[in-house]
């Protein structure tokens, strides 16, 4: 029977894809949400007016976060505390979770807001204002390769009391720390960013590592300056529900690797086993057969005869 | 040799571990925290506002983030190390500060009715080689796609079957063929797409479009008088309108994949019938088909020449023990009552 046109014209809408060739629809595939999430990308946006040091310091953190950024220079009006459509559409255009959108009027110099987004939906959002900045040109030392990742250290008690700067601090680690590896060269540890707390005002510091001779194995570590610093003041900020916050952790069935049971390891680092037996019959065990013990021929008709035949032979 | 005691030789070892730690050891009150996995250190300790003054906060700010990131590399050069490539490489633990989600986790997707199918049946996907070998062009081909290796359309030649009509454009007829193979595939596919998302579709002839036929609208129709609460009972019928009587299925056959016991025992006395010497005799089957070809003979005989094309011939049932019957009863009148003795 042939099936009819009309049949598969109304079913047509539910193939939401609509991809028509193979790379697109790798490309689309590629955008569907995944057991294991690789690198999130950011988008760094111009906002309505912007002064020099905005401008400068979004093309800092560009060059830091690259290639896995895309910035947009060109003016946007959008304000983001107020109404975040906008960011969440570019968000879904350009498949980037994290945000640095950097705006300059009169009532906040110099701004810089921090976001993330969760299934496009914008997550947290922290507004910090520039006090001083030192730019990338002007510090004239040679930089360290483009994707390195970095090694990120957070100084400060306020890190870890305050709720707000446990949650900036969070948002950071997301938004600086890189493509997930599982191994890392010990040379390549390079470049260093680190964040200092202190009566409401976050230091940002970038230094290259240089990794100097020590008398064992691991080395001596010297900074130098390098890149972008940063004096923030915090302003504003939007943080998440607790409930939504929980939803963006909820891990997907397959990603925990199952634990293999009734394997321990003792103290001195050799691997333990443990294996669990059905009851053993003693008296019907197969041991070792001792072939000089047993009893010849002539002499065991003699013993037999003379002994009972309850005795039990013992080596058989 | 008297004079160096073992205590001074052991002193002497410490202090130069001592030495040589010295480089690369810092004091903090407390412990930093540390995520190797993300390659992260915090530091709880107070930071002293005094020292934090204009002229001397790059340094103090340097000298501290030199402190944390000492004992940061101290904790990296802990981790086990492995060879790759000539580069000695740190294995990373799973990182231990929990990042929220970009995307919510994929739900997993239900399966398809082959896959259904395959699962309750235990058929397992068979590994394909990528290239096959086609005799014709005498080289490996690709198992479809383009440039295949049996490739149906792009033949020649087509002989034209026996039976079949030899004005039937037979490149036509493959072509549609194909067409409607192909047009089946993509239904079935968006049905199962249906079937994913729980989106309830229309049967045929439900879901309006332009120019339908008569047979989908009076299914519709059908569908539409039968759609009340009382099972479309009170419904009236339009003046020449007639209620239609074959609803319902024509014949039932046992579903697909059901008692796998049963279809073993009737594969099994197949089997056996097909094996056995002597036919297997419907007598009710065989008499009735008897009595309808001798029907259908009177009717001829008895239109004079314009009798339908009446099919002659033996069509008694499986069995030399009808043919004898039929010998013996004459073609006549006194047929019915030896009929009745055949049925007994």
């Amino acid at each position: 029977m042939p099936v009819s046109q009309k049949a598969i014209f109304h079913l047509q809408s539910l193939d939401r894809w609509k991809a028509k060739t193979r790379r697109s629809k790798r490309f689309l595939q590629s955008r569907e949400p995944k057991l294991t999430e690789g690198q999130k990308s950011s988008m760094i946006i111009r906002g309505g007016n912007s002064s020099e040091t905005v401008s400068q310091a979004l093309k800092d953190v560009y060059a830091l976060k690259k290639p896995n950024a895309v910035l947009y220079k060109r003016k946007n009006m959008v304000r983001p505390f107020d109404d975040s459509t906008a960011l969440e559409f570019f968000s879904k255009k350009s498949d980037c979770s994290l945000f640095l959108f950097g705006s300059h009027n009169k009532k906040r110099p110099n701004n810089l807001i921090f976001g993330r987004m969760f299934d496009f939906h914008v997550l947290d959002m922290f507004e910090l204002g520039i006090e001083r900045f030192v730019s990338l040109r002007d510090v004239k030392t040679d930089t360290c390769p483009e994707g390195t990742k970095p090694l990120l250290v957070f100084a400060g008690e306020l890190f870890e009391t305050d709720r707000e700067h446990q949650r900036l601090r969070n948002l950071l680690t997301d938004f600086f720390c890189g493509p997930r590896v599982s191994a890392v060269r010990l040379a390549g540890l390079e470049h260093v960013l680190h964040f200092t707390a202190l009566e409401g005002k976050i230091y940002m510091r970038s230094y290259k590592v240089l990794l100097k001779k020590s008398g064992c194995r691991t080395p001596r570590i010297q900074l130098q300056d390098m890149g972008p610093s940063f004096d923030f003041v915090m302003r504003r900020n939007h943080m998440a529900s607790d409930d939504l916050y929980k939803t963006a952790h909820r891990q997907p069935r397959g990603v925990k690797p199952k634990k293999k049971k009734n394997i321990s390891h003792d103290a001195f680092g050799t691997r333990l086993g443990r294996l669990h037996m059905q009851k053993q019959d003693l008296d019907k065990l197969q041991t070792r057969k001792m072939k000089g013990l047993r009893k010849r021929r002539g002499e065991q008709t003699a013993e037999t005869a003379a002994a009972a035949a309850k005795a039990p032979r013992t080596d058989e | 040799m008297a004079s160096c005691s073992i205590e001074d030789v052991l002193a002497k070892a410490e202090r130069d571990e001592a030495e040589k730690l010295k480089g690369i050891t810092v004091n903090k009150e407390l412990d930093l925290e540390f995520d190797p996995g993300n390659l992260l250190a915090f530091d709880k300790n107070r930071i002293d506002t005094r020292e934090f003054k204009d002229n001397k906060r790059e340094d103090f700010i340097r000298s501290l983030a030199r402190d944390n990131t000492q004992l940061l590399i101290n904790e990296m050069w802990k981790l086990p190390t492995e060879r790759v490539e000539e580069i000695i490489v740190a294995k990373l633990p799973d990182p231990s500060t929990p990042l929220p989600r970009e995307k919510p986790a994929p739900k997993p997707k239900p399966p398809t009715k082959w896959e259904q199918f395959a699962k309750l049946k235990g058929i397992q996907k068979k590994k394909k080689t990528n290239l096959v070998w086609d005799e014709v062009h005498k080289e490996w081909r690709r198992r479809w796609g383009y440039k295949r290796a049996k490739d149906d359309t792009k033949e020649w030649l087509i002989e034209v079957p026996e039976n079949a009509d030899p004005s039937e454009h037979q490149f036509a007829k493959r072509n549609k063929a194909k067409k409607e193979r192909v047009a089946k595939n993509e239904y079935n596919r968006l049905k199962n797409i249906a079937r994913a998302q729980k989106i309830k579709v229309p049967g045929m002839g439900l879901a309006p479009t332009p120019r339908q036929p008569k047979a989908e609208l009076a299914q519709a129709v059908n569908v539409a008088k039968i759609s009340t609460a009382s099972v479309g009972k009170f419904q009236d019928n339009l003046p020449k309108e007639k209620t239609p009587k074959n609803t319902g299925k024509k014949r039932k056959f046992q579903p697909l994949i059901g008692d796998f016991s049963s279809e073993k025992q009737k594969q099994l006395d197949l089997l056996k019938v097909m094996d056995s010497k002597k036919p297997r005799l419907d007598i009710t089957k065989a008499v009735n088909k008897q009595m309808r070809e001798e029907d259908r003979e009177s009717a001829q005989k008895s239109k004079k020449g314009f009798g339908k094309k009446g099919r002659r011939g033996n069509m008694s049932g499986k069995g030399k023990g009808k043919a004898g019957g039929k010998g013996k009863a004459p073609k006549g009148k006194g047929r019915k009552p030896h009929m009745k003795q055949g049925k007994r």
